[in-house]
């Protein structure tokens, strides 16, 4: 065991003094490397955070929305629409909601405006999400006035501010009793903004719907299964895009990687043989070439997914904003909840770390394993 | 020490270019003693100092190491016997570059698990002893090609081994430079070291340190002296 420790710490010793006496084409590799592991790594992350978050969203959410359209357009629930609908078999409760957006000149961002359920803020109270606490400085009891579109100024006084847990759900919210918001906007009353109807049993949510639009030709039904299957083919399409762009860069990367390290310089081979004939066993030789690979490929990895780490939950990402931002579906702004999947690394990881090392191990084992006796010769 | 009967090594063989470098060699390399191979360019005395080193096999023939055959042993033991029994001093030299003098000489410690510590010990004693102490830690491409040889002989003598091997030591020396290499040739005898060695130098051949002397020609043997 003593023995093998120190054979290790020597051969460790001896990698290390061989990779730097190639330090201009190891640092090269290790930056193209560790380059392409955080591409690759904020990539995955921030598709899968997305991905996470959209699902949270969505299992809050009723599994049928009924909107009502006028000339091809969503308009205001009239009174009396919930009591049209009647009993359809299946739907558990009949939810009127009240929700609006609204524009923030000061902070030139969109709230949304809601009555919850339950638990309403008291009259004159609003409960904000994390991003008003943060762009408006806002904190529990602070008032803050709000410019109506009828151009009237409302002042409210915070009650709390929400958790920070899933942004993407609760970030841009503004919550607020009904009175608040029917006066806030204008709204007439009676009019809702929409119908949630919860279903128990999943099997029937189609036909619910069916019946739903026999009985009002007007009415829309929205249904949960569906905006998830849009989201997962946004998702997928944008990620899809992105890998696209960067299998091109992992094409090069294996053609650079091949090359440097497959390519064995033939003053590597004299090396590898110099080593043998002198008493290095083959595995010697393997192994210290393998020590040389993971100590490249393992810091590469290793960095990079720190950076991608930090770029996509700290940095929100910013490097791809122009392809992976701007879902029509979602918030404009929000900062994603960090989140890290072992499969995801494992892949990652695989993909990355792997095909280097085989590079590596391929042509040094072809090498290690001929005779030594050409070193006998210049 | 060794034994060899009926060596013959084909470089290419069953091809167009099929050529014997080796053919049929009988010749015993006694312990304790300086041997040198003479020869002229190409009469395969490099080859015979592959094949008795360890480092390739012959196509037919037999090699025996203190009476045991080594011929067919698998590549792991041959690598043992050339890294506990053997050293190596390469007409190249066949240094690493970019390593210091002490951390070439420590290489072929490496596998033998002593501690680094008591193989640098063991290095800095040599270099001494080759009075190049100071110049242990520049980088060898820096040496000159003197200084290079002793790095090598330092090396070749890390693992203390029974037999060293020498392949035409003086051809990249002058005069002066070859008389110093005569001298450490003369202490490693006196160290009861065998010793096997490749030359057409007078210098060497016709030294009183060169007990042994065979003659080479076209792969065979001309005589025993
Ligand atoms: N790897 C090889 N392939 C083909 N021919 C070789 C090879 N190595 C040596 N030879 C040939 O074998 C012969 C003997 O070479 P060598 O043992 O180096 O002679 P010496 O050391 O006496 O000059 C030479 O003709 C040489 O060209
Ligand atoms: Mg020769």
């Amino acid at each position: 065991m003593k023995l093998w420790i120190e054979k290790q710490r020597y051969l460790i010793d001896f990698t290390l003094a061989s990779l730097a006496r190639r330090k201009a084409r190891n640092i090269g590799l290790l930056l193209v490397y560790t380059l392409l592991v955080f591409m690759l790594a904020s990539v995955t992350l921030y598709t899968h955070a997305l991905r996470q978050e959209a699902a949270r969203v969505l299992v809050a959410s009723p599994e049928v929305v009924v909107q009502r359209m006028v000339a091809g357009r969503h308009d205001l629930i009239p009174p009396g629409y919930m009591e049209k609908i009647g009993r359809i078999r299946g739907v558990q409760t009949r939810t009127a909601r009240l929700w609006g957006y609204y524009y923030d000149a000061v902070t030139k961002a969109n709230y949304t405006f809601m009555v919850p359920a339950e638990d309403a803020p008291a009259k004159g109270e609003i409960v904000v999400g994390p991003a008003l606490e943060r762009s408006r400085g806002l904190a529990a009891n602070n008032g803050i006035s709000f410019r109506s579109y009828s151009g009237k100024l409302h002042t409210f006084i915070v009650a709390a501010v929400l958790p920070q847990a899933t942004e993407l759900v609760s970030a841009d919210l503004v919550l607020m009793s009904e009175e608040s918001f029917r006066a806030f906007f204008d709204y007439p009353v009676g009019h809702y903004t929409d119908i949630a109807l919860t279903v128990a049993n999943p099997q029937e949510v189609k036909n619910v719907a069916l019946k739903l639009s026999a009985a009002l030709p007007d009415a829309r039904p929205i249904l949960r299964d569906e905006v998830l299957r849009t989201y997962a083919a946004i998702f997928d399409w944008r990620e899809g895009i992105v890998l696209a762009l960067f299998s091109a860069a992992i094409l090069a990367f294996g053609i650079l990687a091949w090359e440097k390290a497959s390519g064995l310089s033939a003053e590597e081979k004299r090396e590898i043989g110099i080593l043998k004939a002198i008493g290095w066993e083959t595995g010697d030789v393997i192994k210290m070439k393998f020590w040389e690979g993971m100590l490249i490929s393992l810091t590469a990895f290793l960095v990079g997914f720190v950076a991608a780490y930090v770029h996509v939950f700290h940095f929100a990402a910013s490097m791809f904003e122009p392809v992976l931002k701007g879902w029509a579906v979602l918030y404009p702004h929000f900062q994603l909840t960090p989140h890290i999947d072992g499969v995801q690394v494992a892949t990652l990881f695989f993909f990355t770390v792997f095909p280097y090392a085989a590079a590596v191990l391929v042509p040094i084992w072809k090498a290690a394993i001929t005779d030594p006796d050409s070193v006998m010769r210049g | 020490m060794i034994e060899l009967s009926g060596i013959r090594k084909a470089f290419n063989q069953g091809r167009d270019n099929e050529y014997w470098a080796l053919d049929g060699i009988d010749l015993r390399i006694a312990a304790n003693q300086v041997t040198a191979l003479r020869g002229p360019s190409g009469s395969g005395k490099t080859t015979l100092l592959t094949i008795v080193g360890c480092l390739s096999r012959p196509t037919e023939g037999r090699v025996r190491l203190k009476g045991g055959d080594i011929s067919g042993l698998p590549e792991r033991f041959l690598t043992e016997i050339r890294r506990q029994r053997f050293g190596f001093i390469f007409q190249q030299f066949n240094l690493i570059k970019g390593l210091t003098a002490l951390d070439n000489i420590i290489l072929p410690g490496y596998p033998t698990g002593r501690p680094r510590h008591e193989l640098l010990a063991r290095a800095e004693e040599l270099l001494v002893g080759l009075k190049l102490g100071h110049r242990r830690d520049a980088k060898v491409e820096w040496l000159s090609g003197g200084e290079q040889q002793r790095v090598a002989i330092c090396r070749a003598l890390i693992n203390d081994p029974e037999l060293v091997i020498a392949d035409e030591p003086t051809a990249n020396l002058d005069s002066h430079l070859a008389g110093e290499f005569m001298g450490i040739l003369e202490s490693l005898a006196g160290q009861g070291r065998t010793i096997l060695l490749t030359s057409h130098d007078p210098l060497v051949v016709e030294s009183n340190v060169v007990q042994n002397v065979v003659d080479m020609r076209d792969g065979k043997l001309i005589q025993h002296r």
